[in-house]
């Protein structure tokens, strides 16, 4: 591994300044604001902080939600990114497009939009109130709802990079020995892109972790039912900057570790 | 008779600006009101300073009002952290006392208004509400802003000095969200402020009701430490309390300190 490096290195010979001061000044500026976090950390009290039961309940709520926001996106983000890597039908771009939208869109908006479809007044949230007497808004499905609707995208782009990357010659070998398609996909295609199956399903998670403003925009702050992590940043950044730096290292922590153990597969598998 | 007033409020304004020994003074026709200002002022004061501000550009040649309109809290934090701001308008005393805490205002806060809670209710009062018990009805959606911000506060004052146990579907972040889950039709009802009903009047119905009385909110003003345009920032506070300022207020729903 050292090695391969060395060699490289030496083929290229110095790295130019121009590209190296630039590339020193990014990194730094996308390093800065999470060493000020750290500087700022009250770390005398952070035990007491962290055993606060308000801060567990958002955790516990947090982890629960991004966890139920991530089987969501994978029951649905798989078949999905499989009809767009597998399958031409006429529109596949704009359908591509349109998955891609919670990627670029503000959250709030989102939020907005869920609000306006699945609330108690909106196109299917209406239907819904009046056959089933279900409200989803200030519910913890709201929550995991506006997480997958962030989320997803990030699934599907995954997955579907994976499977167009794998070698279809195997599926068509199942196909030739007779086995159907259903089976072709959960024995052959479904195993073959696990890797990248695996990435978009924790990256996927981590965005579902820190969504906000989809969050708070549809299911509003209630703590233990809605009140996620995020939000709990918020409001604590109302009275106490301390508090707020507090829960914002633990989200910093856990997104740091989940894209660290990510890092190799992601590269390797795109 | 207007006129006059105005005449006489920018002599008195032109003569405070003056006497201002300012360094920063921006180059402005000799009084040295001019220039841009910045006003950091709570999410509900947003349509009557608004206009206040327009107002005060019409009245003041040269001078440019840009408003930040946020959660009272938000915006102390943000000043106490060094974000550039001439004026701080807050909706309750607790944000304005972390900003005069920590050393950053000038001069002593005013009281310039006060604002009363109400119950938003959807247009014509589909549920009939008449007050707060009605509001623990089962399966009544309520929303209430978050304690850390001062619409909450005052209405968990309200609600603890009225004895009721109200369980509100969400703490919202700001009175602005709590009323506009009232407009979405969203939520059932929400204690917001008067001059926010006021200010979406299409929309919603205020419901008066009398334990309001007890939480009563002043909203303090303050020249900024850090203000990098004091003449025109002092002429802005006069302004606020000069009588055409507490006109428009008054109009939205305040009431006069």
């Amino acid at each position: 591994m050292t090695r391969t490096v060395r060699t490289r290195t030496r083929r290229t010979g110095r790295i130019p300044i121009g590209l190296l001061v630039p590339a020193a000044l990014g990194l730094v500026f996308l390093v800065l604001p999470l060493v000020g976090l750290l500087v700022r950390t009250p770390w005398s009290t952070l035990p007491q902080r962290l055993t606060e039961p308000g801060v567990l309940t958002a955790l516990r709520l947090s982890v629960q939600t991004a966890s139920l926001a991530t089987l969501l996106c994978l029951v649905l983000g798989i078949p999905l990114a499989w009809l767009l890597a597998r399958v031409s039908f006429p529109g596949r771009r704009v359908v591509r497009a349109l998955i891609t939208v919670p990627l670029v869109l503000p959250p709030v908006v989102g939020g907005v939009a869920l609000l306006l479809v699945f609330g108690r007044r909106g196109l299917v949230g209406s239907w819904l109130d009046s056959t089933f007497g279900i409200t989803l808004p200030f519910t913890t499905t709201a929550v995991v709802l506006a997480e997958a609707f962030v989320a997803m995208p990030f699934l599907i782009i995954a997955v579907e990079g994976a499977l167009r990357g794998a070698d279809t010659r195997y599926e068509e070998a199942a196909a030739t020995l007779g086995a159907g398609r259903w089976t072709t996909f959960t024995h052959v295609t479904l195993p073959l892109v696990a890797p990248g199956i695996a990435a978009g399903a924790v990256l996927c998670w981590a965005r579902a972790l820190g969504e906000f403003g989809a969050t708070i925009t549809f299911a509003g702050n209630y703590p233990g039912r809605t009140q996620t992590m995020p939000l709990a940043v918020y409001l604590a950044l109302e009275t106490d900057l301390e508090a707020a730096i507090v829960l914002s290292l633990i989200l910093l922590t856990v997104s740091v570790v989940i894209l660290a153990c990510l890092r190799d597969r992601w590269i390797s598998s795109s | 008779m207007k006129a006059v007033r105005l005449l006489a409020a920018v002599t008195a304004l032109a003569l405070l600006g003056g006497c201002a020994d300012d360094a920063a003074a921006p180059p402005a026709g000799g009084n040295g009101i001019g220039g841009e200002l910045t006003v950091f002022a709570a999410a509900s004061l947003t349509e009557s300073f608004t206009r206040i501000g327009r107002d005060f550009e019409a009245a003041h040649q040269g001078v440019q009002v840009t408003f930040s309109f946020a959660g009272s809290s938000a915006l102390a934090t943000q000043i106490n952290q060094g974000a550039p701001a001439d004026v701080f308008a807050s909706a309750a005393p607790a944000p304005m006392a972390t900003v005069t805490e920590a050393g950053n205002a000038d001069g002593e806060p005013a009281t310039f208004v006060r604002n009363q809670l109400v119950i938003a209710v959807p247009q014509g009062n589909p549920d009939r509400v008449t007050g707060l018990s009605d509001l623990t009805r089962p399966g009544a959606k309520v929303a209430l802003c978050a304690e850390q911000v001062p619409c909450g506060a005052a209405a968990r004052t309200v609600l603890d000095a009225a004895g009721v146990a109200l369980t509100p579907v969400t703490l919202e972040q700001d009175v602005k969200a709590a009323l506009s889950k009232v407009r979405l039709g969203e939520v059932d009802a929400a204690l917001v402020y008067r001059t926010d009903v006021r200010a979406a009047d299409a929309e919603v119905d205020g419901v008066e009701f009398p334990e309001s009385a007890g939480a009563i909110n002043d909203y303090p003003i303050v020249l900024l430490k850090d203000a990098t345009n004091k003449p025109t920032a002092r002429a802005f506070l006069e302004y606020v309390r000069s009588d055409t300022g507490q006109a428009v207020l008054t109009e939205a729903g305040f009431q006069a300190p």
